[in-house]
């Protein structure tokens, strides 16, 4: 099972966490803490795990952005891997090109996304059509409610007049 | 695509960005915050809009690691809205901002249930995904049947059935009750002949989970499995969403080999060959590719049907494909093959036959050892570690050894512990053993735990032959310029009990060892210093013939350390000192040691509760436990009948007979007349010569004084330092300042200085809760050199609980160190806990006495009165003892209102105007001890005319508070300045340091 997701960039500034496990504020803190001091020090050419707690971490870097998942030791190191890309590739749909600063502006849109691809810890969708389906019904959903809302303030405006 | 548009959003992460460090941040976060605050609090209607940003808001906050401790109602709220728009950001935020544990949560809970069980699907995937996220206990007891009831139902559209079942995993981890349902094992089943594969992958992982836990009842799904595996290998009707790279949903694959991996076996042959060729073509169909996606999914497919089949126990020639596969990954250059290559392998090891067919990488895994990659090198390690036996130790155990003076900081503890386990279970020969172990300590000293050196010693008491090897090779080692400290524990114990052996070897004469080992003496701990003492005995004692100038020696050792402040040192330095002068007559005691009774090695046992601790349910791991508690023992002794402890040498009496037999060769069975009731084992404090020596500490008295009849009283109560501490003339350090007024003024402040010398400073600073006390100490090193032999020793008064943390040996140079003192307040009294605390600095050492202000105000806490309730209250309680009097002449003369001020800062809480007299003080307070909580009143009569006498009065409905407090107010008025609290504490009834303290003055 996965355990948490973080995004951090190069600097080690945070960009989106998850967490499938209860950790409080404080260790949520301490994770991050001690795993960019591990992760974000580590060469280009070395594997993409890291064992760390009793865990095993697995990342991968997109440009100046860590993607890193925790899994339990005995699960399967590659299958999470792609997990990573699988998201990593739903979010570059989406955005069109994907780059840190649409993450960094769309922090919730990231969450919408990562609700569909993970859900209590396991993967929920591997079909990247499907997830894309479900966003743009999502996405259509609330500009139908903006919209009707808009109307409904311009009646009222219109009525009050 | 439609990124919706939240300018305030927006803005605020730009201001975030735009912040040039830390503290900016914090300041537009703490901003932020108290604008949200004051928005969720002020506005009734605040609009969807702002709602829905205020909380993205927060959630970002709180991403960046700040606390956020309001707006959770609001968020939660957000849930039960009508609209679409705020219920997703209500549901998202709220996954995101809490876990299982708050009580938010219960909240929602209808809510929640409410769109699950509704018609509106997407709403059923909010509240879902909500619950599968972080649905805790409550959720899983009264949801589960509700998600239950999605996944089976044929109308709903897979997106909710998917959700549902893994929803229902997440409640399963929670409860493992939610699926004791009749007929789920059937249920689940049905639901793998699924053909939606993103419901089929969602089940899958449930299933997993399902079988994990326990297997029995869902033998109905193994062929199921098979068949699904068949369809994805061959390729069978998948669409095209659900290939990775031209993969048939690799991750699918994975999951469906681990869920048959938790069945211990397949019986049915035709499942079983079924199998066996879907692993067959995994294993042969796999090249590696260039695309690295590609690659990582195939192999990720791959390394899951090598675990399936040695989970299956293959045929013997499969298994060797598999080696083989494994051993070709190892040599790769794509790291992550690499690392995965050496972990398969290590857990290849556990099937039996192939591990002489792994041998053969053994070159390449040593290789590995020097990988740039820590995780890999980790990988190694274990390989290494588990792939060893009596045939590769050597080898294994040398390059491990050659390894940890080059391996890094990270990784050289594990590598000390293994290379030690490793030495203790394969060692070819004994001589190798202690060899190795020395190297390490040599090398590694700072990971070689006391259980390490333990073993050698008792390795070679027990085998004669290894002694007097045992013993040159500890001199070799102290006769280098830098030793690590637990190389002087063990090589001076070494030489202490059998340097005699070598009296003949040029170099070796008693003497010479003697300045060998004396030399580190100065630079060693306490605990060290104490064995040297008695090593110097026994070398003493064995130089044939006797040598004078080594006695003169060693005697002035012995002298000048019969003062020294730790009691161990003195008491050994004492009697080892007496004992010598006894002559060759008691040449028996210091005889050497007896043999141990054979016992499990402290070190496997750690290593092997360790395993058991970290047990998993995988098939796999289980066969680990199994096959690791076959540790063996090399040493041929004979397995002594007694019992056995399983403890680091603890040299207490484990079998009297045994004792018996061997009379007089340890002071124990000299001096105490009771070596035939068998004694507790010695606690596992620092004491570890007490328990090699099997000198048991109490009671000194009786070793003394039929020892040394001579003078009895200067060695009554040794084993109470404390009590010795106290009799200290006055420290030569003079404090600056006065200990009287430092200590007033901490009666009734909870910070502030209570000692300072030249040399050190202690500070103090107090939290106060009811009954308990935590006083941190401070203990400040003013001075250039670090202070030494640092000693702190509480001394508490009967009605008092306190235990201090432990003190730190040494204080570095201009550095504080901080000692929490926890404290609980057992009763009303004014007798007083005094901390005894020495220092050395240079060689002069210093010894102070200090009364703590743990004084009874302080577990006072003013309380309001109401008139009505005090009057009914003072009525109640009539005369003594409840109720005490007493006029109070020779007052220090206080306005009135300074006189409340003094009480206030006593923690009694004056209620002005409740008494119509101005000229009186009335006030309450309530005391606190463990048992209870004591409402305490107060009433001051003072006479405007003669301030000099009041009348007192105190009243609660315990006579021994209300005694006491009366008695404590007294003392206050008596002298504001300086309070005269009791020093020695009341005689009577105590135990421990105090009575002992109170015995001596």
């Amino acid at each position: 099972m996965i355990h948490f997701v973080i995004l951090i960039s190069r600097q080690g500034k945070v960009r989106l966490t998850k967490w499938y496990s209860p950790y409080t504020q404080k260790e949520r803190q301490k994770v991050i803490r001690e795993l960019s001091g591990l992760i974000l020090t580590r060469g280009p050419k070395l594997c993409n795990f890291v064992e760390w707690r009793g865990l095993k971490v697995v990342y991968k870097r997109y440009a100046s952005l860590y993607f890193c998942m925790s899994i339990d030791p005995e699960d399967n190191e590659l299958e999470c891997l792609e997990i990573i890309h699988h998201f990593v590739e739903i979010l570059d749909r989406y955005f069109g090109n994907v780059c840190e600063l649409d993450l960094i502006f769309n922090f919730h849109k990231a969450y919408y996304i990562l609700d569909e691809v993970l859900l209590a810890g396991e993967l929920q969708e591997t079909s990247k059509k499907s997830v894309a389906r479900v966003i743009a019904a999502q996405d259509t959903m609330v500009e139908n409610a903006k919209e009707q809302a808009n109307s409904l303030t311009n009646i009222i405006a219109q009525a009050t007049k | 695509m439609s990124l919706s548009g939240m300018r305030g959003l927006s803005v605020f992460i730009s201001d975030i960005r735009n912040c040039q460090n830390k503290e900016q941040e914090r300041l537009r976060v703490d901003k932020e915050l108290a604008n949200i605050r004051t928005s969720f609090k002020n506005e009734k209607g605040l609009s969807v809009y702002k709602k829905k940003k205020y909380v993205w808001k927060m959630l970002y906050i709180y991403m960046l690691g700040y606390d956020v401790d309001f707006g959770h109602m609001e968020t939660v709220a957000l849930i039960s809205a009508s609209k679409y728009a705020e219920k997703q950001v209500g549901y998202i935020v709220t996954s995101c901002l809490l876990n299982e544990n708050h009580d938010f949560l219960r909240l929602a809970i209808n809510t929640v249930r409410n769109d699950i069980i509704g018609r509106n699907e997407t709403y059923q995937c909010l509240a879902l995904t909500l619950v599968g996220n972080i649905g805790g206990k409550d959720f899983s007891e009264s949801l589960a049947p509700d998600v239950q009831k999605l996944l089976l139902s044929s109308s709903c559209r897979p997106i909710v059935r998917k959700k549902a079942a893994l929803c229902l995993l997440r409640l399963f981890r929670k409860n493992p009750d939610v699926v004791n349902v009749d007929g789920w094992s059937d249920r689940m089943s049905q639901l793998l002949d699924e053909r939606e594969l993103g419901v089929l992958t969602a089940v899958m992982s449930l299933l997993v989970a399902l079988v994990a836990n326990n297997p029995d009842g869902y033998w109905n799904c193994v062929p199921k499995c098979v068949r699904i595996l068949e369809r994805l290998t061959r390729s069978q009707d998948i669409p095209q969403e659900y290939t990775y790279y031209g993969i048939p949903s690799p991750w699918l694959q994975v999951k469906t080999m681990r869920a048959l991996q938790y069945f211990p076996t397949i019986e049915d042959p035709n499942t079983r060959r079924a199998l066996f060729e879907v692993l067959h073509r995994i294993l042969m169909g796999t090249d590696v590719v260039k695309n690295v996606n590609k690659n990582n999914a195939a192999h990720a497919v791959l390394f899951e049907a090598l675990s399936l089949v040695m989970h299956l126990d293959a045929e013997k020639e499969m298994m060797s494909q598999c080696v083989a596969i494994l051993g070709k990954f190892i040599a790769v250059r794509e790291p992550n093959i690499r690392y995965l290559g050496l972990e398969n392998m290590t857990r290849m090891l556990l099937v039996t036959d192939v591990q002489e067919s792994i041998k053969r990488y053994q070159a390449q895994i040593i290789t590995s050892l020097k990988d740039p990659d820590i995780s890999i090198r980790r990988r190694a390690l274990d390989l290494l570690y588990g792939m060893c036996d009596v045939t590769n130790a050597k080898d294994i155990v040398e390059e491990l050894l050659q390894y940890l003076t080059t391996a890094d900081f990270g990784i050289r503890e594990e590598l000390a512990l293994k290379a030690a386990i490793l030495a203790e279970k394969f060692a070819p020969d004994l001589l190798w053993y202690v060899d190795v172990i020395l190297q390490l300590i040599d090398k590694a000293g700072d990971f070689i735990s006391d259980d390490i050196w333990y073993r050698v010693v008792q390795f070679v008491t027990n085998n004669d032959d290894l002694q007097a090897y045992g013993a040159l090779k500890a001199r070799d080692y102290l006769s280098k310029p830098a030793v690590h400290e637990t190389m002087v524990k063990v090589g001076g114990y070494l030489l202490g009990e059998y340097s005699h052996l070598l009296a003949r070897t040029p170099g070796c004469s008693s003497k010479e060892i003697f300045a060998i080992i004396h030399e580190k003496f100065p630079t060693v701990s306490i605990s060290t210093k104490a064995l040297l003492l008695s090593s110097y005995i026994k070398i003493l004692m064995h130089s044939q013939p006797p040598d004078p100038e080594l006695q003169e020696q060693i005697w002035r050792v012995f002298q000048r350390f019969e003062g020294n402040i730790d009691a161990e040192i003195q008491q050994r330095a004492v009697e080892y000192f007496a004992l010598s002068r006894k002559g060759p007559a008691m040449i028996d005691i210091m005889a050497e040691m007896p043999k141990f009774p054979e016992r499990q090695s402290a070190l496997l046992k750690k290593t092997e509760d360790a395993e058991a601790d970290a047990a998993e349910l995988s098939a796999t791991r289980l066969r680990v436990q199994q096959q690791t508690s076959n540790a063996m023992v090399v040493v041929s002794q004979p397995f002594s009948d007694g019992p056995i402890h399983v403890g680091p040498l603890t040299r207490s009496s484990s079998s009297p007979q045994e004792m018996n037999g061997d009379l007089a060769l340890t002071v124990t069975t000299m001096g105490q007349g009771q070596q035939s009731t068998p004694q507790p084992l010695a606690p596992a404090t620092g004491d570890l010569l007490g328990d090699l020596l099997a000198i048991e500490a109490p009671p000194p008295a009786s070793v003394s004084s039929s020892l040394l009849s001579s003078e009895p009283s200067s060695l009554e109560g040794l084993g109470d330092s404390s009590a010795l501490a106290l009799l200290d003339n006055a420290p030569s350090v003079q404090p600056i300042g006065s200990i009287k007024d430092w200590f007033s003024a901490l009666c009734v402040k909870d910070s502030g200085v209570l000692y300072e010398d030249p040399y050190i400073q202690i500070g103090l600073k107090a939290e106060w809760r009811a009954h308990q006390g935590r006083v941190t100490l401070f203990l400040g090193n003013k001075h250039v050199g670090a202070l030494t032999s640092v000693r702190a020793i509480i001394l508490p008064p009967a009605h008092l609980r306190m235990q201090l943390s432990t003190v730190p040996d040494t204080i570095p140079p201009r550095a504080q160190v901080q000692c929490p003192l926890e404290i609980i307040n057992l009763q009303a009294s004014r007798d007083l806990a005094v901390l005894d605390f020495s220092y050395s600095h240079g060689s002069a050492p210093v010894n102070i006495n200090l009364r703590l202000p743990v004084v009874l105000n302080k577990f006072l806490q003013g309380t309001p009165l109401a008139p009505a309730d005090f009057v009914s209250q003072w009525r109640a309680l009539t005369g003594p003892p409840l109720k005490l009097q007493e006029v109070v002449r020779g007052v220090k003369p206080l306005p009135i209102l300074e006189m409340s001020a003094l009480f206030n800062s006593m923690h009694i809480l004056v209620a002005p105007g409740l008494d119509p007299n101005v000229n009186n003080i009335v006030a309450g307070a309530i005391f606190a001890s463990e048992a209870r909580k004591t409402l305490c009143l107060i009433r001051v009569e003072t006479d405007p005319s003669d301030r000099t006498q009041l009348r007192l009065t105190v009243a609660s409905p315990d006579a021994v508070v209300s005694l006491e407090l009366k008695e404590y107010i007294k003392e206050q008025l008596l002298d504001v300045s300086t309070p005269t609290p009791q020093f020695v504490p009341a005689s009577t009834g105590l135990t421990g340091p105090a009575a002992a303290l109170a015995g001596l003055l």
